[in-house]
């Protein structure tokens, strides 16, 4: 558990008012409302098919929710896309891995960085001058990532040979690369060993604590969403049935319920 | 020994992100061009020139370009054969209504109108993919097709419907026509090639590039890293429909000398998409190799069997090769999903290491 | 407004002044259909058992109709060729589940989907090397086809069926109806569907894909052959078929790749609506965008619902 004091001060970064969200006939979120704080690490824990992904994939704008309303950085925003949520400042990871497979680690984390890249088309065509400049100012930046995240040996390896350990921590960095105020981690630690979740809880901590990335998580090991997280919220079946501190949600009768059943 | 890379230290970013960045490689480029611009003109006979290197720098530019769509970008199209006819018919207008024009400016000129051509069509990539937007491609192909045979502007009113490459020079030198000699052809496509190949080579490594194969390895997580798929999507469109325009009007100033609309049908959509299979999806140099291969098969084939003695009808040998081809295609996508620039980087790593196996 | 007047009014005056022409059309443009329809049948097969968007059906159709007729060519009684091309389409299924299929399991359909470009071309190849490139008749008598048509008074004019294009109407349905059967009913037919949703799920029930990939495409073989026969007994038996085989492919967006109905209903649509714009608009812009029209139509309706007439809605996940 982390002190709350660094981070509980900061103001709403996003709000989630009243989300719902069907497929068809199926309720995936109902009625959830729940906030994130500039700077904090939240946490979203709940059974599976709670509706975590959907949470995350509604306000990164690739699902729109039937109703409802999302508030990023002050502004309510209608239908968004979502390469405009990316430019608004929100970057993500995803549960299966989605990295670009035939590109190297290096050129993955370099994509990370297009919205920050401005040299036109015809400069590009030359790749001299002012966009060789560019490219190697934004290669710069990334070899920072790159040693922070300590995959320097795999730079130039195409990402579909790494093992999976590895392709998340390059996903990570992609993320990173996008220099997000928001940062979405769905099961950054989903089958990984204890040493290399270790090793991910410390980037996370630091980013946070280094860059003050506020960050949304999805994480199925208690122990280290109790560790990590600032503040937890829980669904289940898509709706929200606790939030509040890590210990105020591991005493609440609702979420011991819905981690292991409750007797009819 | 000869191909190590110990001891060359990138001491900045800007010489590790070079194309090349190993030094025998730098050398080795260098070989090939003097070799293509000087060796190959002064040792090649004219009929080599014409009837292989000539055809065989075309295809290229050619695959090179549905490369950049399909292999980078990872959209599969079916119309290649078509913007190759846009870009031969746009040059024959332009060239006929500017007669004073440089000529490779005019072809040069003629790809943005493939490009723009190539764009339009590119739209329906926006809602769909993978087969259907294939389908939606062969729309444009067969549209293309029923314009260059229907609209007679396109070919000034000839009678012949075709186009009829009037004589235009360079530095007082015959280019197009027939009196333009194999060499100078050979040179001028050569260096156009040459040059392009550079360009793209700029592009692919860089943002535009890396967005491509964004857009084709993965295109949601692409768009949630703020990149505009329907931007790049058509860009990808109009980039690689401007090389199939410039490929199609060298393959008829300076190849054919005239072409009917019959020469940009389906059968050569598929021939360049079978060279980029073969060749490599997504690489430059493998689009090189796939041309060489599925143009100087036929050739190969016919020279062959020839030598061998035996007698084979000029029809058998055709039957033969698209047999061959055929098999190839399936061969290669078994054995070797990435073609022959896969067996090359192959080649080339065993060649680092050696005498070691690692 | 003498455009628009061309474009919006004329051709339904056209249609109104003269109905023995209108239904004339509309029965070109079912039989078109109808063979369209069963180009895509084949098709969907196979999409359906094994995923693989098979471009190389159209040359199916060509290689089995220039199987049948080159072998009677060569002597071969008619019946007995025809037994010998089904075993040909046979020999085919096996030879690509075995050399095709299998090593290229688990690769991205679009790996399959080039791969039967190079089927297509092998084939093409070796049906010329064996028969020769030349175009073929038909043979319609042998096989009892019946020929000549009937006409009838409509509406003032005379409106004219062709036998065969009714034979192939009729033949066409009860493929249909027996496909449909076959899948509902047999044990086979349930093995088929069960791989169509899932291959890892039928695998692990102990349904051999190998077996049913050689199964759907035989059945795709002999659907092809069928088609081949009515339409050589049309026109004629050459390679140029392949272009209008092509047509098959605006059919399956139309109807979706995965649905039987939806083959029929999308073949029967772009017939119709072919030859309908072919004979009242084609003039307009010069004629001859037959070539191109059904592309369009189909492209038009892909905007507007990308997943088909009959395909479910395709809910993107992550």
């Amino acid at each position: 558990m982390r002190a709350p004091s660094e981070t509980a001060a900061g103001e709403t970064l996003l709000a989630v008012e009243a989300v719902s969200l069907s497929f068809g006939g199926v309720k995936a979120l109902t009625d959830v409302s729940f906030d994130i704080r500039r700077g904090e690490i939240r946490a979203i824990i709940g059974p599976n098919g709670a509706g975590k992904t959907s949470m995350l994939n509604v306000v990164n704008g690739f699902y729109h929710p039937n109703t409802g309303r999302i508030t990023f950085k002050g502004t309510t925003r209608p239908k968004m896309r979502p390469h405009e949520a990316a430019r608004g400042g929100i970057a993500r990871t995803f549960q299966n891995v989605a990295l670009f497979r035939g590109m190297t680690a290096l050129d993955n984390i370099m994509a990370g960085r297009t919205l920050k890249m401005h040299r036109g088309f015809f400069w590009q065509l030359l790749r001299h001058g002012p966009a060789m400049a560019e490219e190697v100012e934004h290669r710069r930046k990334v070899e920072d990532i790159i040693d922070f995240l300590e995959i320097a040996h795999i730079r130039k390896v195409p990402v579909g040979r790494l093992p999976y350990g590895l392709q998340k921590r390059v996903e990570l960095g992609r993320a990173l690369a996008m220099e997000p105020e928001l940062l979405l981690l769905d099961e950054p630690m989903a089958g990984m060993n204890l040493e290399e979740k270790e090793d991910m809880s410390r980037f996370i901590v630091d980013l946070n604590d280094q860059f003050g990335t506020s960050i949304a998580l999805i994480e199925h090991d208690m122990g280290v969403v109790m560790d990590l997280s600032d503040r937890v919220v829980v669904l289940e079946y898509g709706h929200k049935i606790a939030d509040g501190t890590p210990d105020e949600v591991k005493g609440d009768q609702k979420v011991i319920d819905a981690y292991l059943g409750v007797a009819h | 020994m000869l191909y190590r890379e110990a001891g060359q230290f990138k001491e900045s970013y800007a010489a590790d992100m070079a194309i090349f960045p190993i030094r025998q490689d730098r050398i080795g480029l260098a070989i090939i061009l003097v070799a293509a611009f000087v060796g190959v003109p002064l040792a090649a006979s004219d009929f080599v020139l014409a009837v292989v290197m000539v055809p065989l720098l075309i295809f290229a530019l050619a695959a090179i370009g549905l490369n950049i769509l399909t292999g980078y970008t990872g959209l599969l199209s079916l119309g290649t054969g078509g913007f190759m006819g846009v870009g031969a018919f746009a040059c024959y207008k332009l060239t006929t209504a500017f007669p004073d024009l440089n000529i490779v400016v005019c072809i040069l000129t003629s790809g943005v109108v493939a490009s723009a051509v190539g764009a339009v069509f590119g739209l329906p990539s926006l809602r769909i993919k993978g087969f259907y937007l294939a389908v939606a491609t062969l729309s444009a192909q067969f549209f293309l097709d029923w314009c260059f045979v229907r609209i007679p502007w396109l070919v000034n009113h000839n009678v012949s419907g075709a186009i009829e490459v009037p004589i235009r020079t360079l530095f007082g030198v015959a280019v197009t026509g027939p009196n333009a000699s194999p060499q100078v052809r050979y040179l001028v496509i050569l260096a156009i090639v040459t040059f392009l190949t550079w360009i793209a080579s700029n592009l692919l490594h860089g943002r535009v590039g890396r967005s491509f194969m964004a857009v084709r390895d993965m295109d949601i997580a692409a768009e949630l890293i703020g990149i505009k798929l329907y931007q790049t999507k058509l860009l990808a469109f109009a980039v690689s429909s401007y090389y199939c325009g410039v490929a199609g009007a060298l393959m008829v100033f300076l190849w054919y000398g005239s072409a009917e609309p019959a020469v940009f049908g389906i059968d050569q959509s598929f021939l360049i998409l079978f060279m980029v299979i073969i060749g490599c999806l997504g690489s430059l140099v493998g689009s090189f190799f796939g041309a060489a291969l599925i143009y100087g098969l036929p050739i190969a084939l016919r020279n062959g069997l020839g030598a061998l003695g035996l007698q084979i009808p000029a029809a058998t040998v055709e039957h033969l090769t698209l047999m061959t081809v055929g098999g190839l295609i399936v061969l290669f996508l078994i054995i070797e999903p990435h073609g022959l620039a896969r067996l090359w980087q192959i080649g080339k790593q065993k060649l680092r290491v050696w005498p070691f196996p690692y | 407004m003498n455009l628009l007047y061309a474009i919006f009014i004329d051709p339904f005056v056209q249609m109104g002044g003269a109905p023995d022409l209108l239904v004339q059309t509309l029965w070109e443009g079912l039989v078109a259909g109808v063979l369209y329809a069963l180009i895509a049948l084949g098709f969907v097969l196979i999409f359906k058992a094994s995923g693989v968007f098979n471009f190389a059906q159209g040359i199916m159709v060509v290689f089995a109709a220039l199987t049948l007729v080159g072998l009677h060519e060569k002597g071969v009684p008619a019946f007995l060729a025809l037994a010998m091309t089904i075993a040909v389409m046979y020999g085919l299924a096996f030879a690509v589940e075995r050399l095709m299929l299998r090593p290229l399991v688990n690769q991205p359909d679009i790996i399959l989907f080039m791969a039967t470009f190079g089927l297509t071309y092998f084939l093409i190849g070796l049906g010329e090397l064996v028969f020769g490139g030349n175009p073929k008749v038909m043979i319609a008598d042998a096989l009892f086809l019946p020929k000549g048509a009937i006409e009838f008074k409509f509406a003032g004019g005379f409106v004219s069926l062709q036998k065969i294009d009714i034979a192939a109407a009729v033949i066409a349905s009860i493929m249909v109806v027996a496909l449909a059967t076959f899948f509902q009913v047999t044990r086979i037919g349930r093995a088929l569907r069960a791989v169509a949703d899932s291959h890892k799920a039928a695998l692990s029930v102990g349904i051999s894909l190998e077996q049913i990939w050689v199964i759907v495409w035989f059945a795709a073989g002999v659907v092809a052959l069928t088609t081949g026969i009515m339409w050589g007994a049309r026109s004629e038996v050459s390679f140029s078929l392949q272009i209008v085989s092509l047509k098959a492919l605006p059919v399956l967006i139309l109807g979706g790749f995965t649905s039987i109905p939806g083959a029929i209903v999308g073949g029967l649509i772009i017939g119709i609506g072919e030859k309908i714009g072919e004979f009242y608009w084609g003039p307009l812009l010069g004629s001859g965008i037959e070539s191109w029209l059904a592309y369009f139509i189909a492209l038009v309706f892909l905007l507007f619902r990308p997943q088909g007439l009959f395909g479910e809605k395709i809910i993107e996940r992550i």
